[in-house]
């Protein structure tokens, strides 16, 4: 993303930070109970298109985790950093485990949202912070 | 139905060579794969070409018609983009193609320019194959998605990285003679498990190299072979595809590939086998565990066994299934659009006698050739065999 273009958001993604941020997030489901993330307007699973916004729990858990010493460049001056997939009720989110020392990350952890910010672009990351 | 045959092969050498673009490359193979398969170029009916990141690392899009010219011939050409599956599911549409009798003679391949991007600007351009929002923009890199799947599968089944290592050993091995192989040193375990981590638990040599590197296959219809008297022992006898979700948090099983376990059952009803029919297979391995989770997802190891395969001997050379005698990704190099036709070509050499490890497997008439993209939410698997004509 160049500067220019900085004020640009992404529909439903950027809106989901920023329910994150105010300790909003949430998942979307389905007359069947599906859950699944935003942007979406269908869901994948069955194909219902009554969508409903369900708030997240506020804590999820941890259920595998790496840590990445070699990043995209986006991440440069981040690494190594853990990176997780974490179990918030109806869905599961990959997020960035931030605040912990990286050797005590491991599977079963409970963590809630945390957005933080990439040290290297400034832009915002989708991080767990351990309770 | 017309059955298909692989009457030509062709591969470039695997490797570093930045300067090369990749018509150059693509060239390269298709003469070969012309001069093997005694086939002429006018007879082509169709192009159908793998490529992933030709927009980031040439700058390039619309590569269906400069690839035709490329190859010499006129003939209209489709580019295929199913990230590393890209020429995977281009050689599907040409099996379909040539069974419904729209087409006698497709040229299938692709080919991927890598190295010029360096490691930061390959490692990004790879990690678009996953969920931009979801996942790249929380820092998963490729290796990291295959990490994550590593760590998943120990915890569930048990493992360790040691057991991944031997793959990486038995891989290195078995590239040893293949000369179009980027890599063609012996390594050990302790090489894997002392090497450089990249994302814990993979690091350097669980790893594929960034490669670049073109594969061309010419197939042809039965009828086509016997009215030309081609020398084409080797069939296409069964295809299959499968998909999932884009990001592997949304996937119902983190250790498991049901797009590669779907497009498997498919291409072995469609064959008319079973996985015990199998004599050898070329897999997806860019990252070690990749060969775990594909071995199992084509029912040659049952679920939590794959891990013990290459450390127990049961898919080396001499084991009871060989597994990527051609190298694998892990040391033949992984140019991505170029990975499934070329597991095509290596096969069909294996199968015909015609591959250097080809004495591994003297009697061997059925082989499957498994080629993933993403994080396997897309899978193709296809079946040849050694066939009369």
């Amino acid at each position: 993303m160049s500067d220019d273009e900085s004020e640009v958001q992404d529909a439903g993604f950027d809106e989901w930070l920023d329910a994150a941020e105010a300790d909003e997030a949430y998942a979307l489901e389905c007359p069947n109970d599906h859950g699944s993330l935003p942007p979406r307007r269908v869901c994948p699973e069955c194909g219902a298109t009554e969508l409903e916004e369900v708030p997240l729990p506020g804590t999820g858990e941890i259920e595998t985790f790496t840590v990445t010493h070699v990043p995209t460049p986006a991440f440069e001056e981040d690494a190594p950093y853990a990176t997780a997939v974490a179990r918030f009720g109806p869905v599961r989110v990959t997020g960035q485990v931030v605040g912990v020392n990286l050797e005590t990350v491991e599977n079963g952890l409970e963590v809630e949202l945390e957005i933080t910010v990439s040290e290297t672009t400034g832009e915002r990351v989708l991080g767990f912070s351990p309770i | 139905m017309h059955d298909v045959r692989v009457a030509g092969a062709g591969l470039t050498a695997f490797g570093h060579s930045p300067e090369r673009t990749s018509r150059d490359l693509f060239s390269e193979a298709t003469i070969a794969a012309f001069d093997d398969g005694g086939v002429s170029r006018e007879d082509v009916d169709a192009l159908l070409y793998g490529n992933f990141m030709g927009e980031l690392s040439e700058h390039q899009g619309h590569h269906g018609p400069l690839m035709a010219e490329a190859a010499g011939v006129q003939a209209p050409a489709t580019r295929y983009e199913s990230a590393c599956a890209s020429s995977g599911t281009a050689v599907r549409d040409a099996v379909m193609r040539i069974r419904n009798g729209e087409d006698d003679v497709v040229l299938v391949g692709g080919a991927e320019r890598m190295t010029n991007l360096g490691t930061a600007g390959a490692t990004e351009a790879l990690a678009i194959a996953a969920d931009d929002l979801w996942e790249v923009r929380a820092g998963m890199t490729f290796p990291g998605a295959y990490a994550l799947m590593a760590q998943a599968y120990f915890d569930e089944y048990g493992g360790e990285h040691e057991d991944l290592a031997h793959i990486a050993v038995k891989n290195h091995e078995n590239a040893l003679t293949n000369e179009k192989a980027q890599y063609q040193s012996a390594i050990e375990v302790a090489d894997v498990l002392e090497a450089p981590p990249v994302s814990e638990p993979l690091g350097l040599y669980d790893s594929c190299p960034i490669s670049d590197g073109a594969a061309a296959v010419v197939l042809v219809s039965d009828e086509y072979a016997a009215e030309h008297g081609l020398d084409a022992p080797v069939s296409i006898s069964g295809t299959g595809q499968g998909g999932d979700r884009m990001a592997l948090h949304d996937r119902e099983f983190l250790a498991r590939s049901p797009a590669a376990r779907d497009a498997g059952e498919e291409a072995y009803a469609d064959a008319g086998i079973d996985a015990g029919d199998v004599d050898v297979a070329e897999v997806h391995d860019c990252f070690t565990i990749a060969e775990v989770l594909a071995i199992e997802a084509l029912d040659l190891e049952s679920v939590g066994e794959g891990i013990s395969a290459a450390r127990d001997g049961r898919t080396t050379a001499d084991g009871e299934t060989p597994v990527n005698l051609s190298g694998g990704l892990k040391a033949k190099g992984h140019p991505v659009g170029a990975t499934g036709a070329s597991q095509i070509a290596e096969l069909a050499a294996l199968l015909s006698g015609d591959h250097p490890n080809s004495e591994f497997v003297p009697d061997a008439t059925t082989g499957v050739a498994h080629n993933a993209g993403g994080t396997v939410a897309s899978a193709t698997v296809h079946v040849l065999e050694v066939s009369d004509q």
